[in-house]
């Protein structure tokens, strides 16, 4: 295999490796947060124990997204350095921003949080946490803005034969941003409120802690549902957004070969046959497809052939088309999922304010496999985006293949992607196999105090340390 | 001064910060392995950086970035040139970050052991490889006229950057070690002493082949004499009266020591690369230098503003969170 294969099959599991826990990270620091702010207002215990309960799941994948993220930090440098030179000046600073102004906040504070039960003051305690989880979603806001500008470059000049920043505001106000930081942000709370709903159900059903379980429920219940509205809003302005940024994209993403005709109908599903450049067997919703993308009931939408002899035009001889079929199937099987999370979380809480939550098996057994739906979203939504991107790494300036680190040789990034595709399943596994256990366990503190006595290997440590 | 040399003092400070803060966490990582004689007693040392290794990586990572922003040039050269060693130092922090979280989860003798192992290897790796980095850095890599570094093995590995590794290993476990005289309390915190001083002659005497190789190899000291001379000067004075302190048990002291030998040191790399950020083993003319790899302008200012304004707001609260966490740690307040 050659080394652009390789190292974007790196870059793709790493990332979406990576993405399997910030956005679970990013909702429960939120959840978390309430959580706690509930127990400092209303003093009732059950808050606080909810609180720390689902603390454990919050630092164990904290800790993962951590070490999966400083992978991310160094490999733009590894594998794709042509693409840093070309373009560290207005890309890079958004990251170093985020270290700066996110990464340092999260981690100490998570750190004042975790060790400072007993050492800080209620409310400042509870501050922690919130910086913790404003931390979170300030860092998705950097990393989407250098994300944004790949997208949609903005703020530029070309000079020296690189992109340079001449525009720091039209990089923070770069349209692609703002209709991607809401969306992605809501993906994570959902990935958040569903994974909490989806252990307490399992719990309910065992009838264990109902009172506890069910409160946990309500609250992510009701995340659940904002984030499940948000996520449909925010989807529809990324399409609409996308119209004029990235037809290909769009046009991709609908199968769509030749152009539409006006008003545009959007296709659920279709038999896609790249050979031949045409989409057999549509089955369509009128109308829908201008409404996405215009906001209207008219217009056309241009297909893949129309743009890619544009795009010749414009940029020499080449093929312009994404993957049609991946990026088809990805944004139907994530916009599938937003549609499943609101009928969800809208049932649920009918169900709790009718107080049926309990009674309701069917529901409950249902919840605890929607834990991965989101996670589904999230990865579909990713792998539609950058996968829909291409040829480009940055749409129109420099193509995917050119930005890859010359000196280094497919042996090499073959080496490094199985090491790290390697202990990345060890770790899946071992996040897997812990999250199962503190599940079993509940929410009933640990003995941490004699630990002389549960601990095997204690031969008197604790008087040592004691003295 | 121009902004690109700012930048490149400013990318100093942060590699510097994070060998001093890191390199403590480093040594009771290392510490755990040989000092603990039971697990409580490990846990004790591994909670005594437990509020902070997390945030002390973040100076690395914060390094990188401005790296990336700064000087991409440097940022792409260096890191696709050390291709291998940084797949290895990853794959470290990995196993290292996730250990301090996993291993309390199971109470499993077997289980304990696996993430011992990974913190030990993770707290031991990291400063050799960084060593190793730093010392082939100032030593001189192949760089062609297209900033592309084609190293092979012997370039980054040799006599030399390994006495670099193991000076850096034995300073940071030497570090931690008085780290632990401060944080933890009784036979732990008298033993941890007793270790650093068991240690003093052997690293003194890497301390001085690593320093004579350094004479020998690179252009440091006749190019930057003047100034680098007089700094391991008093790397050694400090070192000599290192010797003093601890037999007096003068633990605050002694901590300071350790750290502002790794302070010196680590600067002295950036001095000896100055005004060049890599240094050209195939032709000088090749030497990369800051205002060759630096970014324009106008990202440069915008990053000294953000800069300016975030660094001390940043400083504010790590030293905060020290102060929180002033207390010695015992074995009644384990969080891990
Ligand atoms: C939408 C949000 C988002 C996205 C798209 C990414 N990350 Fe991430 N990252 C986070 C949101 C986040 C987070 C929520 O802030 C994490 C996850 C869990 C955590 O501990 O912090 C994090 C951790 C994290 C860390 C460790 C920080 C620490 O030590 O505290 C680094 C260095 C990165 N990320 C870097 C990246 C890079 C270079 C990415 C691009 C390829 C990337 N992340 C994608
Ligand atoms: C964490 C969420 C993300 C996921 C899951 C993700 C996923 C992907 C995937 C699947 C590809 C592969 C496309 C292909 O090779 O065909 C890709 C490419 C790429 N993405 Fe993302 N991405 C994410 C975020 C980001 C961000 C935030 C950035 C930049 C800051 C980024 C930069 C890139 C680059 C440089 C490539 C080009 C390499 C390539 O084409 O493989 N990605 N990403
Ligand atoms: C409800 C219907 C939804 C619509 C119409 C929608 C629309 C879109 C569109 C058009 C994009 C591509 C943006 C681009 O490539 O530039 C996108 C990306 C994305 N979507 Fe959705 N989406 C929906 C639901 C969801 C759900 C339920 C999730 C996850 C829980 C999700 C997560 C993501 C993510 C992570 C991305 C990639 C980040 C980005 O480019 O912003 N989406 N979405």
């Amino acid at each position: 295999m050659d080394a652009v294969i390789l190292a974007r099959i790196q870059f793709a599991s790493t990332t979406l490796f990576h993405f399997i826990f910030v956005p679970l990270s990013i909702g429960l620091a939120l959840l978390i947060a309430i959580m706690q702010t509930m127990y400092v207002i209303k003093k009732d215990e059950v808050y606080l124990k909810m609180t720390k309960f689902w603390s454990i799941f919050f630092l164990i994948n904290f800790a993962v997204g951590v070490v999966t993220g400083i992978i991310q930090e160094f490999q733009f440098g590894m594998n794709w350095s042509a693409y840093s030179r070309f373009v560290g000046d207005i890309f890079g600073a958004p990251l170093a921003v985020e270290a700066l102004f996110a990464f340092f906040m999260e981690s100490t504070f998570i750190g004042l949080w975790v060790f400072g039960w007993n050492r800080l003051p209620t409310k400042l305690h509870l501050a922690c946490i919130w910086l913790v989880s404003i931390g979170t979603i300030a860092s998705a806001f950097w990393i989407l803005a250098a994300n944004s500008f790949m997208h949609n470059p903005v703020g530029f000049v070309m000079q020296n034969g690189r992109a340079e920043m001449n525009d720091i505001v039209a990089l923070l106000t770069n349209p692609k941003l703002w209709v991607a930081f809401p969306h992605t942000v809501f993906g994570s709370f959902a990935t958040g409120a569903f994974f909490i709903i989806g252990v307490s159900a399992w719990n309910i059903l065992r009838k264990r802690d109902i009172d506890l379980f069910k409160r946990s429920m309500n609250v992510s219940l009701i995340l659940g549902l904002v984030a499940g509205l948000g996520l449909a809003f925010t989807g529809h302005s990324q399409a609409t957004y996308l119209m004029h940024a990235q037809p290909m994209k769009m046009a991709a993403a609908e199968g769509l070969w030749e152009d539409s005709d006006d008003p545009a109908a959007w296709t659920l599903v279709t038999n896609i046959d790249v050979e031949n450049k045409e989409s057999t067997h549509r089955v369509e919703v009128p109308y829908l497809l201008s409404y996405l993308a215009y906001g209207k009931f008219e217009g056309k939408v241009e297909g893949m052939n129309t743009l890619q002899e544009k795009y010749v035009l414009k940029y020499g001889d080449g093929n312009y088309v994404p993957p049609v079929k991946t990026t088809f199937w990805s944004f139907r099987i994530m916009a599938g999922t937003g549609g499943v999370l609101i009928l969800l979380s809208s049932l649920g809480l009918f169900l709790s304010y009718r107080k049926k939550i309990e009674q309701s098996t069917k529901y409950l057994k249902i919840m605890v496999f929607a834990i991965f739906l989101p996670f589904i979203g999230n990865s579909f939504g990713w792998i539609m985006s950058e996968i829909g991107r291409q040829p480009w790494v940055v749409n129109g300036l420099m193509k995917t293949a050119d930005g890859i680190s010359p000196n280094v040789s497919a042996g090499q990034i073959l080496f490094s992607l199985i090491s790290f595709s390697t202990i990345y399943t060890l770790l899946g596994i071992t996040m897997v196999f812990l999250f199962i256990r503190v599940i079993k366990q509940g929410p009933h503190e640990k003995p941490k105090d004699d630990i002389s006595t549960s601990d095997p290997f204690e031969t008197g440590g604790v008087e040592y340390a004691a003295k | 001064m121009q902004l690109s040399e700012i930048w490149f003092v400013l990318i100093g400070v942060l590699f510097v910060g994070f060998m001093f803060l890191e390199g403590f966490d480093f040594g009771v990582g290392m510490s755990t392995k040989f000092l603990a004689k039971n697990d409580t007693e490990k846990r004790v040392l591994i909670n005594t950086i437990g509020p902070f290794w997390d945030a002390n990586e973040v100076w690395l990572i914060t390094a990188g970035g401005a790296m990336f922003a700064a000087f991409p040039h440097w940022y792409a050269t260096l890191f696709s040139g050390y291709y291998l060693p940084f797949v290895v130092l990853l794959l470290a922090f990995i196993a290292r970050g996730v250990a301090f979280e996993f291993r309390g989860k199971v109470h499993s003798e077997r289980w304990v052991k696996i993430w011992d192992a990974a913190i030990f290897i993770g707290s031991i790796l990291p400063p050799f490889l960084l060593g190793v980095m730093f010392t082939s850095l100032i030593k001189g890599l192949p760089i062609d006229k297209d900033m592309n570094m084609y190293a092979g093995f012997l370039d980054i590995v040799n006599v030399y950057t390994i006495i670099g590794g193991i000076t850096f290993v034995l300073l940071t476990y030497m570090h931690g070690l008085m780290f632990i005289t401060l944080k933890a309390t009784g036979e732990i915190r008298e033993r941890a002493r007793k270790e650093a001083q068991k240690l003093y002659w052997m690293s003194g005497i890497a301390l001085i082949i690593f320093t004579a190789l350094t004479a020998v190899y690179t252009e440091a000291f006749s190019e930057k004499g003047w100034i680098l001379i007089p700094l391991y000067v008093v790397v050694f004075i400090l070192y000599g009266m290192l010797s003093l302190l601890l037999r007096n048990k003068k633990e605050g002291l002694s901590f300071t020591m350790t750290g502002v030998m790794i302070i010196i040191i680590t600067t002295s790399f950036f001095i000896a690369l100055f005004p060049n950020v890599m240094i050209s083993s195939t032709d000088i003319a090749f030497n990369m230098s800051i205002y060759d790899a630096a970014s324009g302008d106008y990202s440069l200012r915008i990053m000294t503003i953000v800069a300016a304004t975030m660094i001390p707001i940043v400083l504010g609260y790590t030293i905060w969170s020290y102060y929180v966490f002033r207390k010695r740690v015992t074995a009644k307040d384990l969080e891990y």
